[in-house]
């Protein structure tokens, strides 16, 4: 299906942002993180630093706890050991803290979650009303821009379940940028959609990237990481393996598992094609 | 036809008990809503102590009889307490809290359908546990429990009945008191079993409209 070709399209050729710029400014530190479920350890000191408008790929086989470390990074899920510091200030779980940081910190999620109850325009709304403490009109105005920015505001009116997923995910997407958050953290954003639709989402996280907005992304999609990280991360077993520039890890893996799982995804995708 | 007569007789005086039936409902389902809500929500996001206390709470009021805990309070507990109240503000106590014991199930059955994902999206951005309960959790929550919750009304008018016991001047009161005055038990208990099916239809009636006002689309079921 030509998939091979499209795996590794344009490779960025300028790397605005990237580590050897002189200027960089560390937006996300995290630092050694650890996290155990009972005896299972699901994170052993993981540690990165994100600086501003970059763009991080994690990639990784399942089980090699991603999701967890992101959700860590905003204290959803609160880790053993370890820090994680945002604009060089530690994020600390405690209730009288953590909603502060969590605002600044926009988490898109695989399967949405939009609120159900509510219009996608609402859902925008909602917490720029109730945790930001925004008047009605502004509070709307606000929504509104940022639904235009992932191209649903016409759209404005429906409820989750009107949606499509592609649109529900874009819809979610505005829901975190609307807190004006300084970075935004993607698990797995198109893994729960049917394959023709995850276009669309992708379409909007490059634009989000181009922009300018720091990301972390868990995703699948080597496509998108080989366009759009300044840096990919390959994690598996609660670890960081190795990260470097995607055309590194891509075409000059250094660690045996990495060339492994690469050339796994890259069948699995290939299946995935042929069963439509 | 002595049986005719003797419901023509007695109607008015029945009739006037369904204000009687009808309060003990409406309060009781109140009581049970105000108390079912509240413990629903934190058997799912209360610590565990709250939690325990909720269990046995809803284990020991759904595993008594109804007249047995009438009984209790108001030949018991109250007394002992020196409290003086009547025989309806003890019935609404005791159909309160039993029926509060299964609201507190289905609002539990009704958070957990919703899934974690709710509160995480909440949680991520920025909302407390607290907003994100009373602004995202239970409107959905209460929408869902809906259906559920539609039951307690016919159980509540049902077991309203029991308070006959202890002489609360409702509709079986005061069929039983007209069945000793005529002695045509059948006609009168028919006419008791007709007003209780007509009210129960009326309360459906009423919920469904409910239903219907809150609907949304993905959350229940259209009409």
């Amino acid at each position: 299906m030509g998939r091979k070709e499209d795996l590794y399209p344009g490779f960025r050729k300028e790397n605005v942002n990237s580590m050897n710029t002189t200027k960089a400014t560390p937006i996300l530190v995290v630092e050694n993180i650890y996290k155990a479920y009972g005896k299972t350890e699901i994170l052993k000191g993981v540690s990165f630093t994100v600086n501003k408008g970059e763009t991080k790929v994690i990639i990784g086989p399942s089980g090699a706890g991603k999701s967890t470390l992101l959700k860590c990074i905003n204290q959803l899920i609160i880790p053993d050991k370890g820090r994680v510091f945002l604009n060089g200030e530690e994020v600390l779980h405690s209730h009288s803290q953590i909603n502060r940081f969590r605002q600044k910190i926009g988490m898109v999620f695989q399967n949405f979650y939009l609120f159900d109850h509510i219009t996608a325009l609402e859902n925008v709304e909602v917490a720029l009303l109730k945790v930001k403490k925004m008047k009605r009109p502004e509070a709307r105005e606000k929504a509104l821009k940022e639904l235009a920015r992932v191209g649903m505001k016409d759209k404005a009116h429906l409820y989750p379940a009107e949606l499509s997923g592609g649109q529900a995910q874009r819809v979610s997407i505005a829901r975190a940028l609307a807190m004006d958050p300084e970075v935004m953290l993607f698990d797995e954003p198109t893994s729960a959609l049917d394959p023709e639709l995850t276009g669309e989402v992708l379409e909007v996280m490059k634009d989000l990237a181009k922009e300018g907005v720091t990301m972390v992304v868990v995703t699948h999609e080597m496509g998108f990481a080989s366009s759009v990280a300044d840096e990919v991360i390959f994690m598996e077993e609660g670890k960081i393996l190795e990260s470097g520039p995607p055309i590194q890890i891509f075409f000059h893996p250094q660690e045996e598992r990495t060339k492994k799982f690469l050339s796994r995804i890259s069948e699995l995708y290939g299946e995935l094609n042929r069963n439509g | 036809m002595e049986g005719l007569s003797a419901v023509l007789e007695s109607l008015p005086y029945i009739i006037s008990g369904i204000p009687v039936t009808l309060g003990l409902v409406a309060l009781s389902l109140l009581v049970g809503l105000a108390l079912g809500v509240p413990m629903g929500v934190a058997t799912v996001y209360g610590n565990r102590v709250i939690v325990k206390i909720i269990q046995v709470f809803v284990f020991i009021l759904r595993g008594l009889p109804n007249l047995v805990l009438l009984f209790l309070f108001y030949f018991g507990i109250f007394p002992l307490l020196g409290w003086n109240l009547s025989s309806f503000t003890i019935g609404v106590i005791t159909l309160g809290l039993r029926s509060a014991a299964y609201q507190t199930e289905i609002f539990r059955g009704a958070i957990l359908s919703l899934g974690e994902g709710q509160m995480l999206a909440a949680l991520s951005v920025g909302m407390s546990r607290n907003q994100a309960i009373w602004n995202i959790i239970l409107p959905q929550a209460l929408r869902l429990a809906l259906p559920g919750w539609s039951n307690e009304y016919p159980i509540l008018l049902t077991d309203s009945s029991v308070t006959y016991a202890i002489g609360v001047a409702e509709i079986l009161t005061r069929g039983g008191q007209m069945v000793t005055r005529t002695y045509q038990p059948m006609p009168i208990y028919l006419t008791c079993a007709l007003i209780f099916i007509f009210l129960n239809w009326g309360g459906m009636q009423i919920i469904q409209w409910g239903e219907k006002k809150t609907y949304i689309p993905g959350l229940g079921r259209k009409m």
